[in-house]
């Protein structure tokens, strides 16, 4: 009989994210109900991944390109070239990082009737939280793609790196302080809203909205390489090298030591992040059942 | 035969936190309440149990006493603060039939959803489809959303996927007083079933009669403290007592 010659193991203790890549049948349903479950009786399905994002780009295009000239224009000439590129390309990189986080943290405690009576590994929540986002990245950057197409952008091998990188330190981001975030919920359920702040802050500690240069140009040498080492930061200037740099005449500095430096930087940052997060995780799941 | 479970010395503490909010955790530190912010007991008190492969053991005891929380011990939801747990073989819970279930989904996602929770593979869903709906009798419903079904299917499905994910050890939490009579017939018929192929199981619930009739051993729990380990009519004669 099968059950003699297995070995006796503890039950409840996963090998954290280890189990996540075993479960893959498990997380691919999740992902998949999650997005069922979101645009069920929705006529528009999942155009509202696209006009969302749609409205605030406009929002932000009029009020910060027009209203605060930023966009280069004849009247104009310290803007920025194709700054509706310059800001899609990195607001679309934003959103996926708020919308990942933002249902990381909560994941946790949705699931909570689940986690409480069958075990199963709970990392698989916050990472299919981060994986449905990216699901929902996907056709933004189809979008991308065509505004870029249409504004003379030539793709090479290198620009599809950087923003392969620039997308991985954002997700790694995400699912590290999903997985902190997401654990910390289930004790104290106002950190929800730190997590909100953060990501309010998020949206304006990087270059989404604004220029890298007139951040050099207010902050010192340092401050500015404080601000350089956030990883969100690298991943939305990779996005800029990535995306809009090649629309543009090339006049428009890229920041100095991108790959050489910050792109490493960004990446271990992320990772670093990630593994405090695992720790974090597997340090307070075992009372989860309990507290939740 | 070799043990199917070891319990050996486990005790849980719970702490029931009064507040879960960091605002008010603070205030109520800095007002010197520091008293108001958690109360523990004990819901478990050096517990051990070895059950054997193919034993059939109910947990009996009043509310409170501790069963469902020795239950998610041995499924590993909760881990004990002292003492260890250990298992064999694949382990899967009754423990509220359904756990898992998304009433905005189809029977038919549901059932691939909770299969997989239950730690079934893409290819033994596939396999044990047809044999789950049909143990389910939801026959034509398997693609209408869960929300529409009726108490009684939602029990059945639930149940059936439960049954066909084919552990070594089968831990139930009062479940079969649910559903109508014949398929609770049914159901306590699989079970019995699953108990003569040597399946493991042990059984949480307050009908007496029913795990009289499905188990042999009895476990008496008050308290957290184990009362009575032994033959199942005398562990219901004490209860009742």
């Amino acid at each position: 009989m099968s059950s003699t010659t297995q070995e006796l193991v503890q039950p409840g203790l996963g090998r954290g994210l280890a189990d996540v890549a075993r479960s893959r049948f498990l997380l691919k349903l999740l992902v998949r109900k999650e997005l069922k479950v979101r645009y069920r009786g929705s006529v528009l399905g999942l155009l509202w991944s696209y006009v969302k994002p749609g409205v605030q780009f406009i929002v932000f295009y009029i009020a910060l390109g027009v209203f605060l000239g930023l966009e280069k224009s004849p009247r104009n000439p310290d803007g920025l070239n194709n700054y509706a590129v310059y800001l899609f390309s990195g607001i679309i990189l934003i959103n996926f990082f708020t919308e990942a986080l933002g249902n990381a943290a909560r994941s946790i405690v949705h699931n909570g009737n689940l986690i409480k009576k069958i075990y199963l590994p709970r990392e698989l929540f916050p990472i299919a939280s981060v994986w449905v986002s990216a699901v929902h990245f996907f056709p933004q950057i189809v979008v991308l793609v065509i505004a870029c197409i249409f504004t003379g952008w030539h793709p090479g091998l290198f620009e599809l790196l950087a923003a392969i990188a620039g997308f991985t330190i954002v997700a790694l981001l995400a699912a590290g302080l999903g997985l902190l975030f997401g654990a910390a919920n289930v004790y104290y359920r106002d950190s929800e809203n730190i997590v909100d702040m953060l990501l309010m802050i998020a949206t304006w500690a990087s270059p989404v909205l604004y220029a890298w240069t007139m951040v050099q140009r207010q902050l010192g040498d340092v401050a500015f390489a404080v601000y350089q080492a956030n990883p969100i930061t690298v991943g939305v200037e990779l996005f800029h090298y990535a995306f809009w740099f090649p629309t543009t005449n090339g006049s428009s500095p890229m920041p100095p030591d991108l790959f050489s430096l910050w792109l490493p930087v960004g990446l271990v940052i992320s990772f670093l992040v990630l593994v405090l997060g695992q720790i974090t995780f597997r340090r307070l799941e075992g009372r989860f059942a309990q507290e939740l | 035969m070799a043990n199917a479970i070891e319990v050996s010395g486990i005790s849980k503490q719970f702490v029931l936190r009064h507040t879960r909010s960091i605002k008010e955790t603070v205030v109520w530190l800095a007002k010197g309440r520091r008293g108001d912010l958690s109360k523990k007991f004990h819901a478990l008190k050096d517990v051990s149990l070895d059950v054997e492969a193919g034993e059939t053991v109910a947990l009996l005891g009043l509310n409170g006493s501790g069963k469902s929380t020795l239950l998610k011990h041995i499924s590993g939801v909760m881990l004990p603060d002292s003492g260890t747990v250990r298992t064999r073989g694949r382990v899967a819970g009754l423990i509220e039939v359904g756990a898992g279930f998304h009433h905005d989904l189809s029977g038919r996602d549901n059932v691939y959803l909770n299969g997989a929770i239950l730690g079934m593979t893409e290819q033994e869903v596939n396999d044990r489809f047809d044999a789950i709906v049909e143990f389910a009798e939801i026959g034509e419903f398997i693609d209408t959303e869960v929300r529409f079904y009726s108490s009684g299917m939602y029990l059945r499905l639930a149940f059936s996927v439960a049954v066909h994910t084919d552990p070594e050890v089968f831990l139930i939490d009062e479940i079969l007083a649910v559903g109508d009579e014949p398929f609770q017939r049914k159901c306590i018929g699989k079970i019995q079933e699953l108990a003569e192929r040597g399946k493991t199981l042990v059984v949480v619930s307050h009908d007496l009669d029913l795990v009289s009739r499905i188990c042999a051993r009895g476990v008496l729990l008050e308290q957290g403290n184990v009362l009575f380990d032994g033959p199942i009519s005398e562990a219901v004669s004490r209860l009742r007592s």
